[in-house]
């Protein structure tokens, strides 16, 4: 119990030094709102007659639809940054001397996922009042806005330790960096941008099986419709999952990073 | 005259020797014009059966939108490199070389218009094997032209950006300039079907026209009235730009 409240004090502790580093360096944060709100604005200004197009949801604006899908780029973002943060950290030797302490190994990797779920928190916060100042609405109401943060919680989570396990192979910011066009053909391979059954082939086949339909579905259906079982269901459980497989390739990287130092 | 003309000469191939010596740092830069092209193709496919869309095919409707993203991607990335090179000391040195600070300039922009082909030739590639429309000679050799134009324009910005902030991390501000000159024009869809806020933006935005004179070998056909505003925007905006990059080299380490 006494380990398990020290594990607890340590993880903060990490945590809040990499908010505190994150908001002393604005220019890594401001990426991850500023891109997708440009995209954001290009797309709902330049495709919003599609909401036309038979087999596109009732929506009340292009703008309701496309929020999840700039969320979901915002965190996936998110997870690139803290990639980069860890990289910088092992580059700056800040990482080695985090070993050497008294610490429990793990705490390494869960300090900075525990700042990476209060940026995601940060961004559903910001996009959901972009959306509300330009007319958007959440039809699940206060449920759906929880449900909103609960599925973007948990996968920027999710994200930040896919983007950790990249760091702590790579050992560079700049290979973390570089898989920025990756994270472009994940993102445009899901339905986070358009319905499923409006994607062309072989997208939406792909999209089928990719977790970040789910999420960015999960995240959608509250705004668009309102709560709902199958959506929830499947938005937390998809996240989750990116969670525990990512969690879990982060922290065998960590231990092979270990056995290197 | 030939001085001046070897050292930009000089300029050029070192910055075309850079894409072979550290190939991991342009290969972001060739394949995502790409990656956007086919996402946004296979994304937003349907968005072309919508009435007054323009094109049949939305793929070949945005491949001109991927040549342009790749030459601004291009045009950000000599400012982000000018800037490495500021903070490594290496342009100090280039400096104290008894060139005109403007031959030196032109150097590094040029550099800009002959990497922006890279991009745009692996996008042309991958498009083509998909089966977008094939354009005339006389329309790929506009395109081109307008590709290197706007590449050279986005470098005098970004030059002046890294001249002004001397450190890599203001590379964000030169992409975000790049990313809205391109896509706040008419790059999903004609002008008629735009939202009113994006059609005004679109219409004082002068990539629009530069993206209208790619598009016109693409979707229709070469014409007089879609080229002259697009080579008389890439001029203004090279001049623009280009002063304002000159004004700053003026000064800097003044």
């Amino acid at each position: 119990m006494h380990e398990l409240a020290f594990s607890a004090r340590v993880v903060w502790a990490l945590a809040l030094r990499s908010l505190r580093g994150a908001l002393r360096r604005p220019q890594f944060l401001a990426p991850l709102v500023i891109f997708p709100s440009m995209f954001l604005a290009v797309n709902v200004g330049g495709l919003t007659r599609t909401t036309a197009l038979p087999g596109f949801p009732v929506v009340d604006g292009f703008l309701d639809f496309q929020l999840a899908g700039a969320l979901t780029q915002s965190l996936l973002l998110g997870g690139v940054a803290t990639g980069i943060a860890t990289a910088l950290e092992i580059e700056g030797g800040f990482f080695d001397r985090l070993v050497a302490s008294p610490i429990p190994r793990t705490t390494i990797v869960l300090g900075r996922l525990l700042a990476t779920g209060v940026t995601a928190a940060g961004q559903v916060t910001y996009f959901l009042l972009v959306g509300f100042l330009f007319g958007a609405s959440v039809k699940g109401g206060v449920p759906g806005v929880l449900v909103v943060y609960l599925i973007g919680i948990v996968a920027g989570v999710g994200f930040g330790a896919i983007g950790q396990a990249i760091a702590l192979r790579a050992k560079s910011a700049s290979s973390v960096q570089g898989i920025f066009p990756l994270v472009l053909v994940v993102l445009f391979a899901s339905s986070a941008f358009f319905p499923r059954n409006l994607l062309s082939s072989p997208v939406d086949t792909v999209a089928k099986y990719n977790p970040l339909s789910y999420v960015a579905d999960g995240m959608r259906h509250p705004i668009i419709d309102g709560v709902g079982a199958t959506s929830l269901l499947e938005g937390v459980g998809s996240a989750l999952l990116v969670v525990l497989v990512a969690g879990a390739i982060a922290l065998l990287a960590l231990r092979g990073r270990l056995r290197e130092a | 005259m030939r001085a001046s003309l070897i050292v930009i000469r000089a300029l050029v191939r070192r910055a075309l020797n850079e894409i072979l010596r550290v190939p991991g740092a342009a290969i972001p830069g060739v394949l995502a014009p790409t990656i956007f092209m086919l996402g946004l193709s296979s994304v937003f496919g349907e968005a072309s059966s919508l009435p007054g869309f323009t094109a049949d095919d939305f793929r070949t409707f945005v491949v001109p939108v991927g040549l342009l993203q790749g030459a601004g991607f291009t045009g950000a990335a000599t400012g982000v490199n000018l800037a490495r090179d500021i903070e490594q000391g290496w342009f100090d040195r280039l400096l104290l070389c008894p060139a005109p600070r403007t031959t030196l300039l032109t150097g590094v922009v040029a550099s800009a218009a002959l990497r922006a082909l890279l991009p745009a030739t692996f996008l042309l590639i991958v498009a083509f094997s998909l089966g977008v429309h094939v354009p005339t000679f006389v329309g790929l050799l506009i395109a081109a032209a307008l590709v290197m134009g706007l590449a050279c324009a986005m470098a005098c910005f970004s030059v002046t950006i890294a001249l002004r902030f001397r450190t890599q991390q203001a590379a964000p501000l030169m992409q975000i300039a790049s990313f809205i000159g391109v896509l706040f024009t008419t790059s999903y869809a004609p002008k008629p079907l735009l939202t009113d806020w994006l059609r005004t933006v679109s219409d004082i935005n002068p990539v629009t026209h530069v993206l209208e004179g790619v598009r016109q070998g693409f979707v229709g056909g070469v014409a007089w009235e879609h080229t002259w505003p697009a080579f008389l925007s890439i001029a203004l905006m090279v001049l623009v730009l280009g002063a304002l990059a000159a004004r700053g080299l003026r000064r800097y380490g003044v």
